[in-house]
Order: C-alpha cells, then sequence, then structure tokens
C-alpha cells in the first residue's frame, strides 16, 4: 500500500466546531430519464461519509422533473436541488460549472463533491475543484471519513491498478472533491416511497460560452452497455481485423447475452471502436462472467477487468499473462474453439 | 486577452515524465511509494500531444508559429524535451525541481502552467496535454488548467481541426457510448485520448 498526502495549496478562511459532520453533493447523472448507475455508485460512496447527502439533478426543463422524481426513492439521499434549464439539455463543463462554484461558494454547507467517474463529470469536476482552488481525487476504490479529525481517507489505484495509493484530504481541504470506481460500489437502490425533499435552483446561465455542443453519436447497438453487463466478450489482436473480430465474437457475445469488449491493441488496430476498449485508459469493468478471448493479458488490459467475477481466457499461447489471472482458461486456436462454443451454446 | 487580429497559433505541450508502460512496478518496503529506479519515458498520451500538434503544423503550415513542449519535472526529465524536440517541437521549457521531490499534484501543476502562460508574450492559442498519467493515472491536469484560465476545454480529443480564420477548433471526443462534436473558441484546452 502506497501512503501519500495531499498537502493543500492555501486554507480557505472557515471556522469549525469541533467536529463536522460531512454533507455531501452528489451528482446525479442521467440519460432519458434513466439515471445513471455509476452516479448510483457515487451516492453508496458518499452515504459512507457518515453525514447528509444531497442529490444535485441538472438538465433540460422536459427531464429534469422525472428524473427527480425517480431520485427521490433513492436510499441515501437527504434531499435533492435540481435546476433545468435549456443550456443544460446537452451540458458541458464551461455551462454547468458556474451553478456548482456558486452553490459551493461563501458559505457553502457542502464538505463534499461526489460523482462517477462518467466523461462528463471527469470533464466537470477538476474544472469546478480548480476554480475553487482545491484538489480532487479521481476514482476512488474505498471511502472513509473522520469526523473529530474532518479528514477523509481514500485509496485509489495507480499504475494501472498495480498499486493501490492511500491518501488522505485534512481538515486543511474545505471542499473536498472525488470520483468514483462505479466497480467499488453498488449502486443505491431505490425503495417504495418517496423520502428525500426536492427544491430547485435557479440555473446559471452562461451568456457566452466559449464551447458549443454540436452533436453526439452514439454507437448503437442491441447489446448491453459495455460499463454495467453482466457478461463480456473482449477480443484482442489475434482477431486479424474488424470484420473477423465482429463475426466471430458477436455470435458468442448474444449466444451470452454479453456486451463486447476489445483489447487497446484491438481498438489501436481498428478491429472495434475505442468506445470498446476496457483497460487502464479505457473503461473499467467488473461484471460476473469476462471472457476474453485472443487477449495476451498485458497489465494495462488487466487493470480494466482484473475484479471480475469470472474471468475465462481462450488463448492460443500458454504462457499468456492473461492465463495467470483467469479462472477457467483454454488454450486453443480461438477460431476452432468460439465457434464451437457457441454451438453448444446454443443446444 | 490578445487582439483581435488575426494571428499565427502558438502551441503549448506540457510532457511529463512518467515510469515506462512496459515496467513492472514495486512498492518500496516502507510502503511510501514506488521504486523509481527503473526505466521511465514520456507519458504515452503526452506523446500523442505532441503528435497532434506537429499533424496540425503538417496541415496548417505557416499558421502555426511554435510548438512548444514545457514539463515540471527534476533534471533527468530534460530527456522527455529532448524527446519531444525531435518529434517536431520548435522550443522547450524546463521548470526544474529538485531531484527527489515528493511527487507533484494537479492542482500545482496547473498553476505553474497556467504562470508560464501568462508569460509567453506572445501569447499561447491551443494547450494539447494527455488525458491522463499512466503513473497517477488522476486525469484531471487539463481539466484544471482550463478552470483556472477560464478557457475553453475539450477532454478526451481523437481529432481535432483548427479553423485559424474563425479562431475555432472542432474537437471530436470520446465520451461513454460513443463521440461527441464540440467547438471551441480558441485558446482552447485539448486533452488527448487515442487517434
Amino acid at each position: 500500500m502506497l501512503r501519500r498526502s495531499i498537502f493543500p495549496t492555501r486554507a480557505l478562511s472557515r471556522s469549525y466546531a469541533t467536529t463536522t459532520h460531512p454533507h455531501a453533493l452528489v451528482f446525479l447523472e442521467h440519460r432519458q430519464g434513466v439515471l445513471d448507475s455509476g452516479s448510483l455508485s457515487a451516492l453508496t460512496a458518499a452515504e459512507q461519509l457518515g453525514g447528509k447527502v444531497t442529490g444535485l439533478v441538472v438538465g433540460a426543463p422536459e427531464h429534469v422533473q422525472g428524473v427527480v422524481e425517480k431520485a427521490r426513492k433513492l436510499k441515501g439521499l437527504t434531499s435533492i436541488l435540481h435546476s433545468a434549464s435549456s443550456q443544460y439539455a446537452e451540458p458541458l463543463p464551461e455551462t454547468v460549472s458556474p451553478l456548482l462554484e456558486k452553490l459551493l461558494s461563501g458559505s457553502t454547507p457542502f464538505t463534499h463533491i461526489v460523482s462517477s467517474t462518467s466523461s462528463f463529470a471527469k470533464s466537470l469536476l477538476p474544472r469546478v475543484a480548480a476554480k475553487l482552488d482545491v484538489p480532487s481525487v479521481s476514482d476512488v476504490t474505498s471511502v472513509a471519513h473522520d469526523a473529530s479529525s474532518n479528514s477523509t481517507t481514500f485509496t485509489r489505484p495507480i499504475y494501472a491498478g498495480n498499486a493501490i495509493a492511500t491518501v488522505r484530504a485534512p481538515s486543511s481541504i474545505p471542499l473536498k472533491f472525488f470520483t468514483v470506481r462505479g466497480t467499488a460500489f453498488t449502486a443505491a437502490q431505490a425503495q417504495d416511497s418517496s423520502q428525500a425533499e426536492a427544491s430547485s435552483i435557479e440555473p446559471v446561465e452562461v451568456s457566452d460560452s466559449p464551447t458549443e455542443h454540436i452533436k453526439s453519436t452514439f454507437t448503437k447497438s442491441d447489446r448491453p452497455d459495455l460499463g454495467v453487463a453482466g457478461r463480456v466478450v473482449s477480443g484482442g489482436r489475434a482477431l486479424k481485423n474488424a470484420e473477423t473480430f465482429a463475426s466471430t465474437l458477436y455470435p458468442l457475445a448474444d449466444a451470452l447475452g454479453a456486451a463486447v469488449g476489445a483489447s487497446r491493441a484491438a481498438v489501436d488496430a481498428g478491429y472495434a471502436d475505442n468506445s470498446l476498449q476496457v483497460g487502464q485508459t479505457g473503461k473499467v469493468v467488473a461484471p460476473e462472467l469476462y471472457m476474453a478471448v485472443g487477449i495476451s493479458g498485458a497489465i494495462q488490459h488487466l487493470a480494466g477487468m482484473k475484479d471480475s467475477k469470472l474471468i475465462v481466457a481462450i488463448n492460443k499461447d500458454p504462457d499468456a499473462p492473461i492465463f495467470q489471472v483467469a479462472d477457467i482458461g483454454l488454450q486453443a486456436d480461438l477460431f476452432e474453439a468460439v465457434p464451437e462454443l457457441v454451438e453448444k451454446l446454443k443446444a | 486577452m490578445r487582439p483581435s487580429a488575426v494571428r499565427l497559433l502558438n502551441i503549448l505541450v506540457p510532457v511529463k515524465r512518467a515510469v515506462d508502460y512496459s515496467v513492472k512496478i514495486r512498492v518500496n518496503p516502507q510502503q511510501t511509494g514506488v521504486d523509481l529506479n527503473v526505466k521511465h519515458s514520456m507519458n504515452p498520451f503526452d506523446e500523442i500531444g505532441v503528435e497532434e500538434a506537429v499533424r496540425l503544423r503538417e496541415r496548417h503550415k505557416d499558421q502555426v508559429k511554435s510548438i512548444k513542449a514545457v514539463t515540471i519535472g527534476p533534471p533527468k526529465a530534460i530527456e522527455i524535451l529532448r524527446s519531444a524536440l525531435a518529434m517536431g517541437a520548435d522550443s522547450s521549457i524546463h521548470v526544474e525541481i529538485p531531484e527527489n521531490s515528493p511527487a507533484l499534484e494537479p492542482l500545482a501543476v496547473a498553476k505553474t502552467l497556467r504562470e508560464i502562460i501568462k508569460r509567453q508574450k506572445e501569447g499561447v492559442d491551443v494547450v494539447i496535454l494527455g488525458k491522463q498519467a499512466i503513473d497517477d493515472d488522476l486525469g484531471v491536469t487539463g481539466q484544471m488548467l482550463a478552470g483556472l484560465l477560464g478557457w475553453s476545454q475539450a477532454t478526451f480529443a481523437s481529432k481535432v481541426e483548427i479553423d485559424h480564420a474563425k479562431k475555432e477548433a472542432l474537437v471530436t471526443r470520446e465520451i461513454d457510448g460513443g463521440g461527441e462534436e464540440v467547438r471551441c473558441r480558441l485558446p482552447v484546452i485539448i486533452t488527448t485520448d487515442l487517434r
């Protein structure tokens, strides 16, 4: 375990009572009326701080109310703040940051700001943190708050998960920003009755944003989303080309109801879209079943999947590092083994 | 910030010296850190940043006035500045910190970069950094710098096009589940993803 302390750059002037109970602000993201499961994991992490938890929902006027109604039922939320604006329909860090700055400036009740490691949250939180002159801790796998010293200790992976760093944000950091690794915290559950009180806050409109959203293109798929799928079938560079990648793996993924992933080598070589990359610099997944097909098992790939519950590897090379982490390994030519497996699964 | 007359682009590429991606790292017995007596090299995502700056120059030719690489690191970090120059950067800045200094935190790096940018007499139009360093895997420096400067930011960029006349960058970004296109008014902070 690596120990490291985060030192404050400048102490803001705030006076504390002897013990400060935390009050976390959790950024709850949503798409098409559904709350992101990563945000639900962030909520669980925020609860573990031991104090109040307020959810923040921003979005277009036509979406916010529906999302807030769902969020009110979440276990662990004390209250919800929501803000609607057409500017938040396609949110950008530049347009959402001012709202967060307003909520967190001056005599704010909040002590912690929490989000998932979604692309938007990762882009937003550090921008806000820097404007407020505080650090931000990324991708935490555990969180523990000590109310008497008003310090929060986190663990997080470094060096592609080959080491775990334990870092502490002391009381001199008045606002503690952190993003949460979704696979490390179970998603908060909804209960039958609505508990949390919701209040709306005025959006902070940005009149002349330097950045403009033009369009978003989502890779259409009937398959489960890689980030949250219970089963994943992943392919590596052995899959020859994009057509072979698809024709070999997709039937297997379909037979298993699995999402499709890829190693960085496969993505770099153009066999699969970037959004399918699993690894240190891609997505981190921890499904019930992870099948690595034609993947050697480089450290950077393992970083993205080694917490999977059951790891199965198919590789021609008996010395491939993937077999070190695999629970079940098949040394075979994948072009023979995978079709045979698909046949047996369909039977 | 600068007079509105169309002028040539100045690109700043911050780069970090990090443990090489192929090294099998070991935590030291006191558990205070990782054994750093191993091979180091330029953070791979920063390399992509340097490449992209050079490619922008190839596409825009005389409109790119300068590509400056900068690193904040111990004396040995000069090696990666040399690599950046060899890859096509015109000049480099080394903010030297003592050997065996504790690891720098992103907010400190961002503040230092902000100062450097302020001191560039000819201004900076585009800052291209890697999306994350493969040692601490924090991935926040670019966003922090954008916040400190109040500039436009485009993280996880896979494609960058600059419209010099309009002083805009059209950036395609990798986001969860797909891609996003944003138009950024210069000056802009771009963090690189795979290309």
